[in-house]
């Protein structure tokens, strides 16, 4: 069957459909990774997107026990092409099927380099999916321009608290829509992590007495989460040691006065060079972000820049003066993309008084 | 200015003859490296005994010295030119063999000269086999269970307790020289004995069999201040078992989920963080396809061939980074040359999927074993590009210009399902077509997996390419179906063959449709940056992304696709300063080439690079999208010049000597017409088509005769004949492959070799030297020792060569380059072939004598005359250097290669010797290609009959160097009448001791064993010419060669006089510096 992927400028691509027929408006977004579409599937970040995978096979290990989560989050998924015998000693199906059971849908065969570099050019754009060929554009341009990703960490944050058990330091994870590796890196390291719905009160964490606070990744608009910044904010007065990533890092950022803003078509990718300011180390990072934390309006008796973008010189991290607390743009937990920095999660736990 | 002040003056070491396992990719490392040292200013030494690089030219390196790659030779050019520093990782393994060897003595910290770009103990944890494992062992890293041993006895008793089958991986060798698999006691003792002998410490590894495992890849990059990245993953679609060089390989690897690509980067980082690697390093890996356990297999602390290949895969230009990481630059502070906005502290990320196919030289030797082990046997390679798997496999076949455009093939109708998975279990060339019968068969994947242990995901990929095939068969040709095709790559002659259409038909069909290629480019990001790489590769289904423009004139230029021999890398240096010529002259420039180990296909050699295949259709698709305005067939050897007649099909002008004069050298009628016109003599013979008809001229010309298919490069295929039975076998083989031109047969004479390279304007002509070949004519030209100035011809003869040629190149209407080779009797001169185009000894003749030959033939070519580019004309006067070009043989990688010289060429490479005496120049050369007598100063002399009186003559000239002589019967009894006390030992067919058991003791300097003709193998000769070069003694099979040894060793000197060939006397017509613009 056809499918059409239709952008906000008019531009139209005809490929095939792949996974759920269903149409679906959302914004398009592009990672370059090579391999661990299964992790972005699974990556709740891609809540209220649509990934384009830049490289061109897609799905040639299938899907294996590698969820980052308990579904996937993308609204469409888009791939120059899906390969039709999956191999791998842990393969347990297709990335067809699993599209088609968890009613995503998709389009393959089409010049995915061609729409990357569209989006490169003219920054991320809104598209619709669908298997309707329109005879005039004009109507479902309208609603594909009035499209907004809005809130979606309710959509991913879990419905409640829940504790994963350890021997050693207790750690409070604040859901924002967490990748399942950053509680398995805690776990690993012997952590009892205890998570928390993105809404929940700071009150309610601090009562239970945390070693650190943890505050994940996430999709959307940091600024769109004003009530959990508020909290944030109160966390952040505690003196408990912190650690955040991605939006979590930027949440705590507006929290204590910083700014953010949307970049033109963000960094989604497993190669992004990552520079400790400290050490002048160079760590190539997983990254999965379309905002960014503004430095020109960071106070700097509050948080000076720990790490920068090698590439674009945009902030990858923070360090919060006079606190124990430091937040990273990237993902130390990887899942998919470099360990590099996974040394980040024994900082944390140094921070908190442990032994990595 | 390089980051490390201390650093100055390097002396960069390159890695010699091109032989099997050591090409093309470290010139282009090298040369890359070159550039980028000089870009921070720094002076630059280069050594490097091969004339036909292009790190060899006075403009890449400002002192050049062509020496043999000898301790005591580098020693001496430290002594004389005082560098602070050596770079010993950017040429190869000997390179780097050498780097240590001079550092272990000591001699480097006693001069003050520092190793950079690694240090000694770090090529010793990567090299040394123990403290490799110790090293792994660690850090934590897992390595098969090995044990390293010194004799076979400890070997038996290691593999006794793990069990075969096991691997043996000699220590410090080339390609894997002298392993292999062992899969019972016969077989470990006797590729261990060959191992240890190989080895230079004399270690080689035993160690579990892993083979069947997935082979990773990884090339990974670290800066001194611990960065580390790493450029490209590759998979071998071949497993574990298969020496990577000679296996298909993808890269990024399609296989592997996350987890496992993350696990072993990791590791890799690991490794070569622990080993403190400051530059490029590769990681081989083993992974258990049914877990995540894996090995490390090894580690090349240095650019290697497979860092030449993720080079060219992702656009990283990973040389460049090492020269700067060695002058102490941190990752973070070099840009990236792709994209001009990021830096080298990233890694690639491909939109495309890159195939490498290994280009094997079987259709050399006929009698060598094919089978693919872990010693690796290619001695090229090509690389391709697309988007999707099956396109890049199905471009690669094509590129490897072995008669085969797809995985289509009647090969094996005949064999029955039991041969076909026989066939199967055998490891070679051709399992591939061998996979895609078995699916035709419609064999499960799972049983063609068991038995090959090739990934299910690879098998599928064949499967589909031969479901495409079976819907071209069967159904009608639709737009889709044709699309389809297309995408996948198929090209138009197949497309038709298979749906009985004509090309014509299926061509316009696609262009009715707009079915078209597009072009991608490569920029290291998946377009996630901007880029300006004007470096292509071709798609079907997807936007055009090539920027065309036609402000300048733009010229084509056709390289020489993967390196084999007969067509090395001499073309590559060809293309590529053609390539500059015309840039000079204001001219935008295109090259279209798919070999990855070349300076030409470094993305910023041309205006623009297509890595594409050199098929008529694959540059048709350019030529429509580019429109140039002529293309250049001339420098890129026989597989540029085979394009000719389609290029003006196109309607694209040939520049430089026309077509039909290309054809009038090579048609033996029409070039018969131009001798008598030129009143020139030639060998007489004759074209045939069938045996009768070569019997036929055979008989009036009188035996011997040359028998050779035209229009073909190296003499392939080329025999001399003694009989009929002779021309019998040798047509068979000839039209093996279906032949689109004749057969010639022509009455073999025997005299001297002369040999010249000349550039003419249409009118004018410029002899830049005259080059004699040390072997009387019958060994190829490629494989005869050839000397600058010719050493023994009369003023005569020069003068009537030179007039020859002269009338050669205005009666061929040559603009540009001509090579002719002449044979001279007495004061007789004869022409034996003519060759309107570059050839092999362009480089070393431009070298010797200074005048870039290439350089002005692009000139000419463009429209200039010599006279109006100020160059004498006629013969160049002699330069004050004498110069001898040492062929080199790779012949112990091949098992089972008959070693003989004969008129089809062997060689892989070539070094050069040059001194200002011949005896110097010729002791040089032979140094240069490895000859380092004497050693046990006994040796084997067994020759026809014919060679006999010279055969004592030889023989007397090694007695009085203190050989004693051995000698089968008849060449001992007469070599014992002429009075040289020559030692009998029976025959191979006769009791022991024999004359086999006497190399099997490992005393033997060398062999000298003329052969009777024919290919016969099973003859004595052969084995004891296998025997000797299997363990490793020196064997001559050409009576010239000999004398010119000896004459060498009675000429022996421990201190050489060292040339700088960058201040040879040159007619610098142009000192501008390549890619700078008018």
């Amino acid at each position: 069957m056809k499918a059409f992927l239709i952008l906000e400028d008019g531009t139209v691509f005809c490929g095939t459909s792949i996974g759920s027929a269903r149409e679906v408006i959302s914004e398009i977004v592009f990672n370059t990774s090579m391999t661990g579409y299964l992790e972005i599937l699974t990556d709740p970040s891609y809540a209220g997107q649509a990934v384009v995978m830049t490289y061109p096979l897609i799905g040639n290990y299938g899907i294996t026990p590698d969820e980052e989560s308990k579904r996937p989050w993308p609204d469409g998924y888009i791939v120059r092409e899906l390969s039709r015998m999956p191999s791998n000693f842990r393969c347990q199906g297709s990335l067809q099927e699993y599209l088609t059971q968890h009613d995503i849908p998709g389009v393959a065969g089409i010049d995915t380099r061609a729409l990357t570099k569209k989006l490169r050019r003219q920054g991320t754009m809104n598209g619709m999916i669908t298997t309707h060929a329109y005879a005039s554009l004009e109507e479902v341009l309208s609603k594909i321009r009035a499209y907004t990703v809005g809130d979606v960490v309710s959509k991913v944050t879990c419905a409640e608290a829940y504790t994963l058990p350890g021997k050693g330091k207790r750690v409070a994870l604040l859901d924002l829509g967490a990748k399942d590796n950053i509680a398995r890196s805690l776990e690993r390291r012997g952590c009892t992590v205890t998570v928390y719905p993105a809404y929940t009160a700071a009150e309610e964490i601090l009562a239970a007495e945390p070693d650190g606070i943890m505050l994940s990744n996430g999709p959307g608009d940091p600024k769109a989460c004003t009530a959990i910044i508020r909290e944030i904010g109160k966390l952040y007065q505690s003196n408990v040691p912190m650690f955040a990533i991605c939006l979590g890092h930027q949440l705590l950022a507006l929290a204590t006065g910083a700014d953010t803003h949307k970049m033109k078509y963000g960094h989604r990718g497993g190669n992004h060079p990552v520079k400790d300011l400290e050490t002048g180390r160079v760590y190539i990072s997983s990254q999965n972000h379309g905002y960014v934390v503004d430095t020109e309006r960071l106070r700097k008796d509050v948080a000076v820049p720990a790490f920068v973008n090698v590439n674009d010189g945009t902030n990858e991290g923070l360090n919060y003066v006079g606190k124990n607390i430091f937040t990273v743009q990237f993902h130390p937990e990887a899942c998919p993309g470099p360990e590099d920095s996974s040394f980040l999660f024994d900082r944390f736990l140094a921070m908190m008084g442990g032994k990595p | 200015m390089p980051k490390c002040e201390r650093i100055k003056k390097v002396l960069m070491i390159g890695s010699g003859p091109i032989v099997i396992g050591q090409a093309a990719e470290f010139d282009y490392a090298g040369t890359q490296a070159c550039r980028s040292l000089k870009e921070e200013g720094v002076e630059v030494v280069l050594v490097n005994s091969n004339p036909a690089t292009i790190m060899t030219d006075g403009d890449i390196a400002d002192k050049v010295y062509i020496e043999p790659l000898t301790v005591p030779v580098l020693e001496q050019i430290i002594l004389k030119e005082q560098p602070d520093s050596v770079l010993p990782t950017l040429g190869g393994q000997a390179g780097l063999n050498l780097g240590m060897e001079l550092a272990e003595s000591g001699f480097l910290d006693k001069h003050g000269v520092k190793l950079i770009g690694t240090t000694a103990e770090t090529i010793f944890k990567a090299e040394d086999r123990q403290a490799f494992k110790d090293t792994m062992e660690k850090i934590g890293e897992p390595c098969a269970p090995s044990q390293v041993v010194h004799n076979v006895a400890d070997g038996i008793a290691f593999t006794n307790t793990i069990g075969y089958p096991v691997v043996l991986r000699p220590a410090y060798t080339l390609g894997g020289s002298g392993g292999g698999i062992a899969r019972n006691e016969t077989e470990l003792v006797d590729i261990l004995t060959n191992g240890l002998r190989l080895s230079r410490v004399g270690e080689v590894l035993v160690e579990r069999c892993i083979a069947g495992w997935k082979e990773i890849e990884y090339e990974v990059m670290r800066d001194a201040a611990g960065n580390c990245i790493t450029v490209c993953n590759m998979e071998n679609i071949d497993p574990v078992g298969v020496h990577t060089g000679d296996s298909m390989v993808v890269a990024p690897s399609q296989t592997l989920g996350d987890k496992e690509y993350q696990m072993l980067r990791s590791s890799a980082l690991n490794i070569i963080r622990e080993l403190e690697i400051t530059g490029g390093c590769n990681v081989q890996y083993a992974l258990n396809p049914e877990s995540f356990e894996y090995c490390v297999i090894e580690v090349n602390p240095r650019v290697s061939r497979s860092s030449a290949l993720a080079s060219k895969a992702t656009g990283y230009p990973i040389a460049k980074v090492a020269a700067k990481i060695a002058l102490g630059y941190t990752l973070d502070e070099i840009k990236n040359a792709v994209t001009g906005k990021t830096y080298a502290s990233f890694e690639p990320m491909l939109d495309y999927c890159v195939v490498k196919l290994p280009r094997l030289p079987f259709d050399k030797f006929l009698t060598a074993k094919r089978t693919l082990t872990t010693q690796m046997k290619a001695t090229g390679e090509v690389m391709s590009i697309c988007t999707n798997f099956e396109g890049a496999l199905m471009k690669a076949i094509r590129s490897l210009e072995q008669h085969v455009d797809s995985l289509v093939t009647d090969q094996y109708l005949q064999c029955s399902y039991e041969e076909l998975v026989a066939k199967l279990r055998i490891v070679d060339d051709r399992r591939i077509f061998v996979i895609a019968e078995a699916v035709r068969r419609g064999l499960a994947y799972e049983t063609i997996h068991q038995i090959t242990r090739i990934d299910l995901w690879f098998i599928d990929k064949i499967a589909i390419l031969v479901e495409m095939e079976r819907r071209l068969r069967s159904e009608p040709l639709t737009v889709e179906l044709l699309r389809e095709a297309k995408r996948m790559e198929f090209p138009d002659s197949v497309i038709a063959r298979l749906t009985g259409k004509s090309e014509e038909t299926v061509r316009q069909l696609r262009h009715q449709h707009q079915i078209v290629a597009a072009y991608k480019m490569v920029d290291t990001c998946a377009a996630e940056f901007e880029a300006s790489t004007p470096y292509y590769y071709s798609v079907y289904g997807g936007e055009n992304e090539a920027e065309v423009s036609h402000t300048r004139k733009k010229v084509l230029v056709l390289g020489s696709g993967p390196i084999r021999i007969g067509q090395g890398i001499e073309f590559d240096y060809c293309s590529v300063h053609c390539t500059w010529a015309f840039a000079r002259e204001g001219y935008e420039t295109i090259i279209v080439n798919n070999n990855p180990e070349t300076v030409s296909t470094d993305f910023d050699i041309a205006d623009k690079l297509y890595f594409e295949p050199l098929t008529p259709e694959d540059v048709q698709n350019i030529v429509d999208i580019e429109r140039p305005d002529g293309a250049v067939v001339q420098f890129g050897g026989q597989t540029a010049i085979k394009l000719t007649e389609s290029l003006m099909k196109m309607g694209v002008p040939i520049l430089g000597t026309r077509a039909e004069d290309v054809d009038a050298a090579e048609d033996r009628e029409l070039f018969d017409r131009i001798l008598e016109q030129t009143k020139i003599p030639r060998a007489a013979g004759g074209t045939v088509y069938t045996a009768a008809e070569a019997k036929e001229v055979a008989h009036h010309l009188g035996y011997p005769v040359l028998v050779r298919p035209s229009y073909v490069l190296g003499g392939q295929g080329m025999q001399i004949a003694d009989s009929d039975q002779e021309i019998e076998e040798f047509m068979e083989i000839i039209n093996r492959i279906a032949q689109d031109h004749p057969i010639l047969v022509d009455k073999y004479l025997q005299g001297k070799e002369i040999e010249v390279d000349a550039v003419c304007d249409g009118v004018d002509i410029l002899i830049p030297g005259i080059m004699e070949h040390i072997e009387r004519t019958g060994v190829h030209s490629g494989d005869s020792i050839s000397v600058y100035p010719a050493f023994s011809i009369s003023d005569k003869v020069r003068e009537t060569i030179v007039e020859y040629t002269g009338r050669l190149a205005r009666a061929l209407h040559v603009i540009g380059l001509i090579n002719i080779q002449f044979i001279a009797m007495g004061e007789e001169v004869y022409v034996i072939e003519v060759n309107p185009r570059s050839s092999r000894t362009v480089p070393y003749i431009s070298k010797v004598t200074g005048i870039p030959i290439v350089d002005l033939a692009a000139k000419v070519i463009i429209g200039h005359t010599l006279k109006e580019l100020g160059c004498p004309v006629g013969l160049a006067p002699a330069c004050e250097y004498i110069a001898v070009k040492m062929p080199v043989f790779s012949f112990e990688k091949l098992r089972g290669a008959e070693i003989s010289l004969g008129p089809e060429m062997k060689s892989t490479g070539e070094c050069l010797g040059i001194a200002k005496t011949f005896n110097e120049a010729l002791y040089k050369a032979f140094l240069g290609a490895g000859i380092h007598l004497p050693r046990h100063k006994q040796m084997i002399i067994t020759v026809k009959d014919a060679d006999k009186p010279e055969a004592a003559a030889v023989a007397r000239r090694f007695e009085a160097l203190g050989y004693t002589i051995y000698a089968t019967r008849s060449t001992a009894k007469y070599l014992q009448q002429q009075g040289v006390n020559a030692r009998r030992v029976n025959k191979i067919t006769q009791e022991s001791p024999n004359v086999l058991d006497l190399i099997l003791g490992h005393k033997i300097d060398l062999v000298i064993d003329t052969p009777t003709q024919g290919r016969d193998k099973s003859r004595d000769g052969f084995l004891i010419r296998r025997n000797a070069i299997e363990t490793g003694v020196h064997c001559l099979t050409a009576m010239d060669t000999a004398n010119a040894l000896v004459t060498s060793l009675e000429n022996a000197r421990d201190e050489l006089t060292l040339v700088d060939i960058a201040k040879v006397a040159a007619i610098r017509l142009d000192e501008r510096k390549p890619g700078e613009q008018v």
